[in-house]
């Protein structure tokens, strides 16, 4: 990490971290290297204790073994598989989450009710539930009873999101391949059942179980993004700014970090409640800004300002500004703590299996939600107070755009071109080229690339050949901080072609300017919302998902959770690029599989480039090849 | 007179030689009593990287040792019976001379006494015919303990082949890639 080719706020922000004596992330990067060469190529074992056992990787020949017999491609592909387990068992987690939020709230034991009638009554029609005659909450209790059932059905049929979710060609090639996932808990079982000591050690086998582990996550996804939008509203496109400099020296500065909107949302709510509270105790008002992926969440559904991507979650405490960072689940950094207590910060957790030692803990749980909200928003008021007058930093950086492309939005904007057939802009215009492609970007900000500006230099790579990059997670955060969400970048960034489109859909819209080059869609749950406007897109033409001339790409990734959502788009037959490579090179035969052969399988293959032109020319090739295929 | 030679392409960064390097230097010599032990057992060996590479740097006990030069004490010398450059721990007086004179950072500091800290090559390991700790720990075997000339003769051969292999005409393989050098060429694009 050279600290030099950093973005300018993430510089200040390190610069004081070191002037300020206070560690971070980047210096234990630095502290950790070199890495070892077993963990990256994934041939390191740990799950029996006959071992740990390493193959080594100068013995191609195959002979390495562990004590059991495994040899790398089987070390590889079970340690692969746990990988996806980790990433599924957030995102089913993450969803069952909220089903039982909205079913206490339907049964009048939370604080929660319909936000969205409409998104309520299109997600039962979807599942195949009557809604004729029906009172909402009665829909919505059935809808909590199709999604807890994908959680404990025994009869093998395909599990309710995967029917209701996946686009009939792909359901029917995961038929005939033995992917069809019917309940989300028994995959995971599976998956550490068939991993553990002495079971599954073909690695083609495993490979295909990692699909399925990927398809288990789709559900998490899919489920996790519509009852949230059930609950909270579906997303509209809206103005939003991003960076550090969303931080207010003289308001009371409360961060929400984590993933899950049931409790951000309830900040929200009780930060306005609270704000003459705020105001009472000196400060200007309640500034709850959004770190990570429930950033995301809040400022596609209501504008809240997005503070920092992951990697910021340190460095944004370094101002000294933030009075709480309040967390969930998920991406939380232990090290965060260290920092806070170098300044008022308090961190605070609120899920009973997310504690952090140092961190205060205020258990959140739906039924409570309002008084724990209630505390958290006071714990902030109080620590500014105690914070007022002190010396404070804030790299005054922020960039602004447009956030909140939900599919919903998405065919409203197009509605207004082509009422009776929206997607058809968007396809003559796929058709004619001046949409090349689309390219969605997902996942983390990885400090062992993040100094490359890898996903700023292959979005704007992509843009100038008039590719459509869409996006979610902190690769979203990265993106709204260059400017590149903005009306603006169109005219800056985007190719001809993609220019007059987004300027045209832009005047339908309304807007003074075009539409900007890269698409908010939202969270990391939110990739469902990718899939789900591709998906249209291919039944408008009638085509696989395989044969569009599309990709996705993590481009830094950093968590279990992006490896499932990979798997996932690997076996619904997208080519995936991800840089760091995953630990899989230890393994010809994964290596084999994921970049060459499952072509042949579901369409999908695995690509790996860290360089940032290469691999947006990578990409271009690919979306060539299968415009060519398409003959457009 | 066996020395510790690495094999750069080799090394995978596991730190197996840092790890084994502190157990052996611990009071226990286990594993799982050493991690125990206050003050904790420190290292003599430092995986470090390079490049794309990553390297196992440690004192290579030279025939002509500065840090014997440098010594105000004398406390720096060479062992009798094995060779290897050692401190006297009494007779250090912590002035560093030697690091500053060593070309390699292969001399630290003792956390508990504050005098010089180095590579002695396992002396009780070697007294029973054993290999260095690190040696035996190297999982991809990048550390080697052998004879200068072995491995000067080793080389010759390689090189000798590879001139007849020319001469002959027939086709030079490059050494077939391992997963490593994937690696390594993802990273050091």
């Amino acid at each position: 990490m050279t600290r030099e080719t950093m973005d300018v706020a993430t510089e200040a922000l390190y610069e004081r971290a070191c002037d300020c004596g206070i560690e971070t992330g980047l210096d234990r990067l630095e502290a950790q290297q070199p890495q070892c060469g077993f963990g990256q190529l994934g041939t390191c074992c740990r799950i029996c204790y006959m071992g740990p056992c390493r193959i080594d990787p100068f013995a191609t020949d195959g002979s390495s073994r562990g004590v059991c017999g495994a040899d790398a491609n089987v070390i590889v592909t079970r340690n692969l598989l746990r990988e996806a387990t980790g990433g599924a068992a957030s995102h089913v987690g993450h969803a069952r989450h909220v089903a039982l939020t909205l079913r206490d709230a339907m049964n009048g034991r939370a604080p929660y009710a319909i936000v969205d009638r409409a998104k309520l009554l299109s997600v039962a029609t979807g599942l195949g539930i009557a809604v004729e005659g029906k009172a909402d909450t009665d829909i919505a209790k059935e809808v909590v009873d199709k999604a807890l059932e994908d959680y404990g059905r025994q009869d093998g049929e395909p599990a309710n999101w995967v029917a209701f979710r996946t686009p009939p060609k792909e359901l029917e090639m995961w038929k005939e391949l033995g992917l069809v996932v019917s309940n989300v808990h028994n995959e995971i079982e599976e998956a550490m059942h068939r991993t553990s000591g002495g079971n599954d050690a073909d690695p083609v086998n495993l490979l295909l179980g990692t699909l399925r582990m990927g398809i288990a996550d789709g559900v998490g996804l899919a489920m996790a993004t519509d009852l949230q939008d059930i609950m909270f509203g579906t997303p509209q496109v809206r103005g939003i700014e991003a960076n550090v400099g969303v931080l207010d020296a003289n308001k009371v500065n409360l961060a929400m970090h984590g993933h899950n909107p049931v409790l951000s949302e309830k900040i929200v709510e009780w930060s306005i409640r609270l704000d003459d509270e705020a105001r009472a105790a000196g400060a200007e008002g309640m500034n709850v800004v959004g770190v990570c992926c429930t950033g995301n969440e809040l400022t596609m559904r209501h504008g809240v300002p997005m503070a920092g991507h992951n990697l910021q979650s340190e460095l944004l405490l370094v101002t000294g500004a933030v009075d709480a960072m309040a967390v969930d689940v998920q991406c939380i950094w232990p090290g965060t703590v260290k920092v806070a207590e170098c300044f008022d910060t308090k961190i605070i957790t609120t899920e009973a299996n997310v504690k952090i030692p140092g961190a205060m803990h205020i258990p959140f749980e739906a039924a409570n939600a309002d008084e724990a909200a209630e505390k958290i928003v006071r714990t902030a008021i109080e620590a500014f107070v105690a914070r007022k007058g002190k010396e404070v930093s804030i790299p005054q950086v922020k960039a602004s755009g447009l956030a909140g492309f939900s599919v919903e939005a998405i065919v409203d904007v197009l509605a207004k071109v082509d009422p009776d057939n929206p997607l058809k802009p968007v396809i003559d215009n796929i058709v004619a080229g001046n949409i090349y492609g689309v390219v969605a970007f997902a996942g983390c900000p990885n400090p062992k690339i993040r100094a490359s500006e890898m996903t700023e230099i292959m979005a704007k790579e992509l843009l100038a050949n008039n590719v459509l990059v869409v996006t979610t997670g902190c690769t979203a955060h990265i993106l709204a901080q260059a400017g590149l969400m903005s009306p603006e970048a169109t005219e800056k960034y985007a190719g001809d072609g993609l220019k007059a489109v987004l300027t045209a859909l832009g005047g339908a819209a309304g807007l003074d300017g075009p539409l900007p080059p890269v698409w908010h869609m939202g969270s990391c749950v939110d990739n469902s919302r990718i899939v789900n406007l591709l998906a249209a897109l291919a039944g408008t033409l009638g085509v696989k998902l395989s044969q569009l001339p599309v990709a996705g790409s993590a481009p830094e990734l950093v968590q279990e959770k992006a490896v499932s959502i990979g798997s996932w788009l690997l076996a619904l037959g997208l080519t995936v690029h991800t840089a760091p490579v995953l630990h899989v090179l230890g393994s010809p035969v994964a290596t084999k599989v994921l970049t060459e052969d499952l072509v042949g399988i579901t369409g999908g293959r695995a690509y790996v480039e860290y360089d940032p032109k290469k691999a947006a020319a990578g990409l271009l090739a690919d979306i060539a090849t299968k415009r060519a295929a398409l003959g457009i | 007179m066996k020395e510790i030679f690495v094999d750069i392409e080799r090394c995978t960064a596991c730190k197996a030689c840092e790890i084994a390097c502190a157990v052996e230097h611990s009071a226990t010599k286990t594993l799982f009593g050493a991690v125990f032990e206050s003050p904790a057992p420190q290292k003599r060996v430092h995986v470090e990287p390079a490049l794309v590479y990553s390297y196992p740097v440690r004192c290579l006990h030279c025939t002509d040792a500065p840090c014997i030069a440098a010594c105000p004490n004398g406390a720096m010398t060479r062992d009798s019976v094995t060779g290897s450059v050692i401190v006297d721990e009494d007779r250090c007086q912590g002035c560093f001379m030697c690091a500053m004179v060593c070309q390699f950072g292969a001399i630290s500091v003792s956390a508990q006494t504050r005098t010089a800290l180095k590579c002695d090559r396992c002396p009780d390991r070697l007294a029973v015919g054993l290999p260095p700790a690190c040696v035996e720990a190297c999982p991809t075997r990048a550390l080697v303990f052998g004879e200068e000339e072995d491995l000067a003769s080793e080389k010759r051969l390689s090189a000798a082949a590879r001139v007849a292999q020319a001469v002959s005409g027939a086709a030079v393989h490059p050494s077939s890639a391992t997963p490593l050098d994937t690696l390594r060429s993802l990273r050091g694009y």
